[in-house]
């Protein structure tokens, strides 16, 4: 939390976001700088997709502020919102890719809607999208529902792209992918972020994408972040939570296998 | 590298220099080069790659541009190809590094050409259509029988092992389907029942026929709009419920779950419902049909000045139990249409949000067209036995 204040992407300050009579997030304060990949991570039920969508605005909060590129959603117009929609791009949990559409389409979707663009150059970018995720020609004008879960994934990703984003937020990226494609989906988001220079705000659960791509991870426990930084803080980490997460009986296993 | 490129201010406008060295082409590149230009970039490389010149060498310097991104870094990308495709020497100049990468990584895509979309000729497209439309109502015809099978030999097995009926579920979808519907029908029945009394006062008066109003009422009623008004509306409300419940339960592969567990989705999703609708629809019927005589016999005496005393005593005297029997019995059979159609259709949803609500929509025109059809057969056959 020392990084001068330009650094920084997202600043998330006194959270509380609760439903009926249930806390969710208590006072959580959580800082993304810019350029950086950040791994986000906690229980399951402990509120890290609640954190996510309190941030692009899908959840209400009962107090606290959040400011993404130094812009408050709750005092920006809606003209500034739709500004800001422009300059992040969400990668969801199930892609939430348009099921109506091909994923062609769905990749020129923000782009139809947010530039003057010929149909030509429209193709083109789609396909250089698509392939910089790693998807073929062949596969652009197929549907949603033609895909496989590695294949959604990548379209959610290169519709997520569209429009060059600053900010990309994952919601568990790699998950229901096999380890390698997994480790394919990491390096994947590796390459882009260091081509395209964006920021990545990744909830995970993932131990390999945390070790592999993430530059800081923060831990979620009780409603708060109860470590932030990277690999080695985490891991220097006392709470029980985050001691059985890095250093459980799992984790050891696969230590064992790589040595 | 991102900073502010959408907040208001723009950046620089993007501009490409030309300029002939000898033998040599130089476009310079500047200002930024990013979506928030894009009608300006592509207007200024579509201008430089028509007014070509004929050079042996071409290069693109790109030490000005002050942003980049990706889309700016592909028209870049698309020049230097056109200069190669020309069969040209052709490279970037001046780098800067951080744009190295973006540049890279553009140069590796759209290499292969795009896949073929052309679109064939119309003849054929007419004709690939119409073939497709009679395949398709040949699968339709075996869909709708083979639920019909389906259904039967799980209410055989019903019939045989009783427990195994979903009874909650029966009279679940009964009070959707059945008691729910209850003050709609009642309220559009009785409307259509005081419609045909007026019409009919009003024309039969001018030849003096004031008293068959009440025969016309009463066995249009009963043999055929009773029936027909609740099957088109049944088909309508829970028809269309029936179809889109069943497709997002396909869609979310609940209905697999259903299959892999060992149980039958036609004997726990379908049976119940369609038992609910064979139900309810002749209920439904009876209180339709009640209604409808209501109305008229209300806007007989309101309208006609034929006191309900009068108006029971025609009635009496103009239907006979076989028109209330020939109104009745269509009923099930309409509600079994109803229902395979709608639980068929369910099942035909594919993985879009479109393919649902297509679906539905077929479901309900293919039930109420179904229902008159087999309106059309009933009258014909009573007809021929004399009811």
């Amino acid at each position: 939390m020392n990084a001068p204040a330009e650094q920084i992407v997202i600043r998330v300050r006194d959270l509380v976001v609760g439903f009926g009579g249930q806390v969710v997030l208590d006072h959580l304060s959580l800082d993304v700088r810019r350029g950086e990949i950040l791994g986000f991570v906690g229980a399951s039920g402990s509120g890290k997709s609640v954190l996510l969508r309190t941030i692009i605005g899908l959840i209400p909060k009962r107090q606290g502020s959040i400011q993404i590129a130094g812009m408050s959603l709750d005092t920006a117009t809606a003209q500034e919102i739709r500004a800001i929609g422009r300059r992040w791009g969400i990668l969801f949990q199930q892609g939430a890719l348009f099921s109506s559409l091909t994923v062609r389409q769905n990749v020129q979707f923000p782009m139809r809607e947010n530039l003057t663009i010929s149909p030509r150059l429209l193709d083109e970018m789609a396909m250089a999208k698509l392939e910089m995720v790693g998807l073929s020609p062949a596969d652009a004008d197929k549907f949603p529902s033609q895909l496989s879960g590695g294949m959604t994934k990548r379209a959610a990703l290169a519709r997520a792209l569209a429009l060059d984003p600053e900010i990309l937020f994952l919601d568990e990226p790699t998950s229901g992918l096999d380890p390698i494609s997994g480790g394919e989906f990491d390096s994947l988001i590796k390459t882009l972020q260091r081509t395209l220079g964006f920021t990545v705000f990744m909830v995970t659960h993932d131990l390999d994408s945390l070790h592999s791509v993430c530059d800081r991870v923060a831990v979620l426990a009780d409603g708060k972040i109860e470590v932030e930084g990277p690999m080695s803080t985490v891991l220097a980490s006392k709470h029980p939570w985050v001691q059985a997460y890095f250093l459980g009986k799992r984790t050891r296993v696969k230590a064992h296998a790589v040595n | 590298m991102h900073v502010s490129r959408y907040d208001g201010f723009m950046g620089d406008e993007p501009i490409l220099n030309r300029k002939i060295q000898g033998d040599r082409l130089e476009l310079a590149a500047s200002g930024s080069w990013t979506a928030s230009h894009t009608e300006l970039l592509e207007r200024q490389v579509a201008a430089a790659t028509e007014s070509w010149s004929n050079t042996r060498t071409t290069s693109i310097d790109v030490a000005g541009v002050a942003e980049l991104d990706t889309l700016g870094a592909w028209l870049l990308e698309r020049l230097l190809r056109h200069a190669s495709e020309q069969g040209r020497e052709a490279q970037f100049i001046g780098v800067p590094g951080r744009y190295r990468g973006l540049l890279d990584e553009v140069g590796q895509v759209n290499r292969q050409p795009p896949p073929d979309r052309s679109t064939p000729n119309r003849l054929l497209l007419a004709l690939d259509s119409i073939g497709r439309a009679s395949v398709n109502l040949k699968t339709s015809l075996d869909m709708f029988l083979e639920m019909f099978g389906a259904l039967s030999a799980s209410l055989l097995r019903v019939l045989i092992r009783p427990p195994s009926f979903r009874l909650t579920s029966a009279v679940h979808h009964l009070n959707r389907v059945g008691w729910q519907a209850v003050p709609i029908v009642l309220l559009i029945t009785f409307l259509i029942g005081c419609i045909i009394a007026q019409q009919g006062f009003f024309h039969f008066r001018k030849f003096g026929a004031d008293s068959y109003v009440v025969d016309m009422v009463g066995i249009l009623v009963l043999r055929e709009l009773g029936v027909l008004i609740v099957a088109i509306m049944v088909a309508g409300r829970s028809g269309s419920a029936y179809t889109a419940e069943l497709g997002s339960m396909k869609m979310r592969e609940e209905i697999d779950a259903l299959r892999t567990m060992g149980f039958d989705p036609v004997e726990v999703l379908i049976l119940p419902r369609v038992i609910a609708l064979v139900i309810a629809l002749p209920i439904l019927t009876f209180i339709g049909s009640m209604a409808a005589l209501y109305g008229g016999g209300l806007v007989a005496w309101l309208y006609g000045d034929m006191n309900p005393q009068t108006f029971i005593a025609r009635l009496r005297e103009a239907i006979s139990v076989t028109h209330f029997q020939v109104g009745m019995i269509k009923a099930p059979f309409m509600a079994l249409v109803i229902g395979v159609v709608a639980c068929s259709e369910g099942l035909k949803v594919k993985g879009s949000a479109e393919s649902l609500g297509l679906q539905t929509t077929t479901s309900v025109v293919k039930s109420i067209f179904l229902v008159i059809v087999l309106d059309g057969v009933f009258a014909i056959f009573f007809a021929s036995i004399g009811m």
